[in-house]
């Protein structure tokens, strides 16, 4: 059976999906109340895993938490911290729980993380990752073996449509789709031109898209992730205009609004990163035509 | 070349504990151009541990501390100054350390990090090129090894860390498929941008390995 997101993907409706760290702790209480506040205002929800490689909870049991509520989850599985095997347990395990959309990740790099002296895995690369979702989806394991009850994946890989060299990243993501990509989350755009870029040269391959979107939620923090998290570089005039407001919160608020309109007609869906902030992802999301 | 690094003075007299009497051994190949186990350095170890109260009994540098036999011959040769001791004190690999500590009934100590297969860039300077997989990819890949030198061994192009060309984890370094593509391009060879790396046979690299030459 196709999940949700895959329905409303497949039928052509602009989703709304956000991201939610699940708790440091086997507490879920507060990540499940977050969730169920957003029930109705988005599609689905990510549940990240060891993200910015700090270890948490694994994503697997807030997203079945999140199917027991009603509530779609898409759980991202890093390469970082599993071999073969475990990530394939892990996938079966989702299937097994009633966990469908999966984003194969590769995994930020250990060192940035909060358990630095740990070995990292990377046993698969996010290609061959998700090659094994589709062997998976064949009815089979990476060795061959026949499974009993075959699952039904619907697959995503992350993108980094702002990442130069073009060229290089395109062929990352042609590699991607190859191997089974059905939807691309992106990393946070802040430039919607290059963006227009971006998808213009995705379209061949067939995949949807989409877009992310993160909150700034002051100068202070937008300059942290810039420094801090691989991949993103909020551009210095979002930050002056951030330092320029009294009330840096509903700027970063209003950037965001800003950045969704314009991403709107550009692809197929928003992804949505508040960090924290998820109250105020209603706002964000007022007056957008889906 | 294996590339090593002498540990602290202080972890070394630790190891070496109660005690009193060392015999050193060092290496002649790879230790010697890391400086960390060459005469040099042996000299300097002796001095040392005299000014810690320590007895050096002697000190030989073998011409291949990895070569079990050679070892074990060399050592006997030693005689006396090896019997006395109540500890060695290699200052070799790890593999050297092994080759020593299987030659004698002593306790054997390390006296060095051994940290990687490593190229020498200049004097002094060391990177590692090479992590030894078993099932070499050079061909596919334009001669840049990606299961060493990306940090995440990623076989089928960049990470979403790469930016500007750069590395996620070090972005003084240039990303390892950054590098690769453009030599693959500038050669015109396109077919392994295309194809996708299947899975890595990490059982060419599973430990410990053994090679006998057939004759
Ligand atoms: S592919 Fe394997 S054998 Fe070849 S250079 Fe890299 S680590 Fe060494
Ligand atoms: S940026 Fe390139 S070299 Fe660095 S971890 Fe990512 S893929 Fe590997």
């Amino acid at each position: 059976m196709p999940t949700h997101l895959q329905t409303l993907l497949d039928a052509g409706r602009f989703v709304v999906t956000a991201e939610i760290s699940p708790p440091k702790g086997s507490d879920c209480t507060a990540f499940l109340a977050t969730a169920n506040d957003l029930r109705g205002t988005i599609d689905a929800i990510n549940v990240t895993d060891n993200q910015g490689a700090n270890m948490r909870i694994s994503p697997l049991a807030p997203a079945a938490l999140l199917v027991r509520e009603g509530i779609e989850p898409i759980l991202q599985l890093t390469c970082r911290d599993r071999n073969r095997l475990a990530l394939q347990s892990e996938l079966l395990a989702a299937a097994a729980l009633g966990i469908s959309n999966i984003l194969a990740l590769s995994g930020d790099y250990i060192s940035f993380g909060d358990h630095p002296g740990a070995k990292p895995v990377f046993d698969l690369d996010s290609v061959q990752l998700l090659e094994a979702l589709a062997t998976l989806n064949g009815g089979h394991d990476l060795g061959g073996a026949t499974l009993s009850g075959v699952p039904a994946f619907f697959a995503g890989a992350a993108a980094a449509p702002e990442a130069e060299p073009f060229e290089l990243t395109m062929n990352k993501l042609s590699r991607k789709a190859t191997a089974g990509a059905r939807f691309f989350q992106t990393q946070a755009v802040f430039s919607p031109e290059r963006f227009a870029r971006f998808a213009e040269a995705v379209r061949p391959l067939g995949v949807k898209v989409i877009a992310g979107v993160l909150l700034l939620k002051s100068a202070g923090m937008a300059r942290y992730v810039t420094a801090n998290i691989p991949g993103l570089k909020v551009p210095p005039e979002l930050i002056a205009e951030l330092e320029g407001s009294p009330d840096q919160l509903r700027q970063g608020v209003a950037i965001a609004r800003r950045q969704i309109a314009a991403l709107r007609p550009l692809c197929d869906g928003i992804h949505l990163m508040a960090m924290g902030k998820e109250e105020l992802l209603p706002e964000m999301l007022a007056g957008l035509d889906r | 070349m294996i590339v090593s690094k002498q540990k602290p003075f202080a972890e070394i007299l630790a190891a070496l504990g109660e005690a009193g009497r060392i015999f050193l051994v060092g290496c002649a190949k790879c230790a010697t151009v890391c400086k960390a186990g060459g005469e040099e350095q042996i000299w300097q170890m002796q001095e040392l541990l005299a000014a810690a109260g320590k007895e050096v009994t002697g000190s030989i540098v073998i011409d291949e501390a990895c070569h079990l036999l050679r070892v074990q011959r060399d050592l006997r040769g030693k005689g006396e100054p090896v019997r006395h001791a109540e500890a060695l004190l290699v200052l070799a690999c790890g593999a050297g350390v092994q080759s020593v500590s299987a030659a004698v009934e002593q306790r054997t100590v390390a006296g060095l990090d051994t940290l990687f297969l490593g190229n020498i860039r200049r004097f002094g300077h060391f990177e590692q090129r090479c992590s030894l997989c078993g099932e070499c990819l050079l061909n596919e890949t334009a001669g840049i090894c990606p299961v060493t030198v990306c940090p995440k061994g990623m076989l089928n192009g960049p990470c979403g860390g790469m930016d500007e060309g750069k590395c996620e984890v070090n972005a003084e370094a240039e990303c390892v498929w950054s590098q690769i593509y453009s030599r693959l391009k500038a050669r015109g060879e396109f077919a392994p941008l295309i194809r996708t790396t299947p899975a890595k046979d990490f059982s060419k690299m599973r430990k410990p390995g053994s090679l006998k030459l057939e004759r």
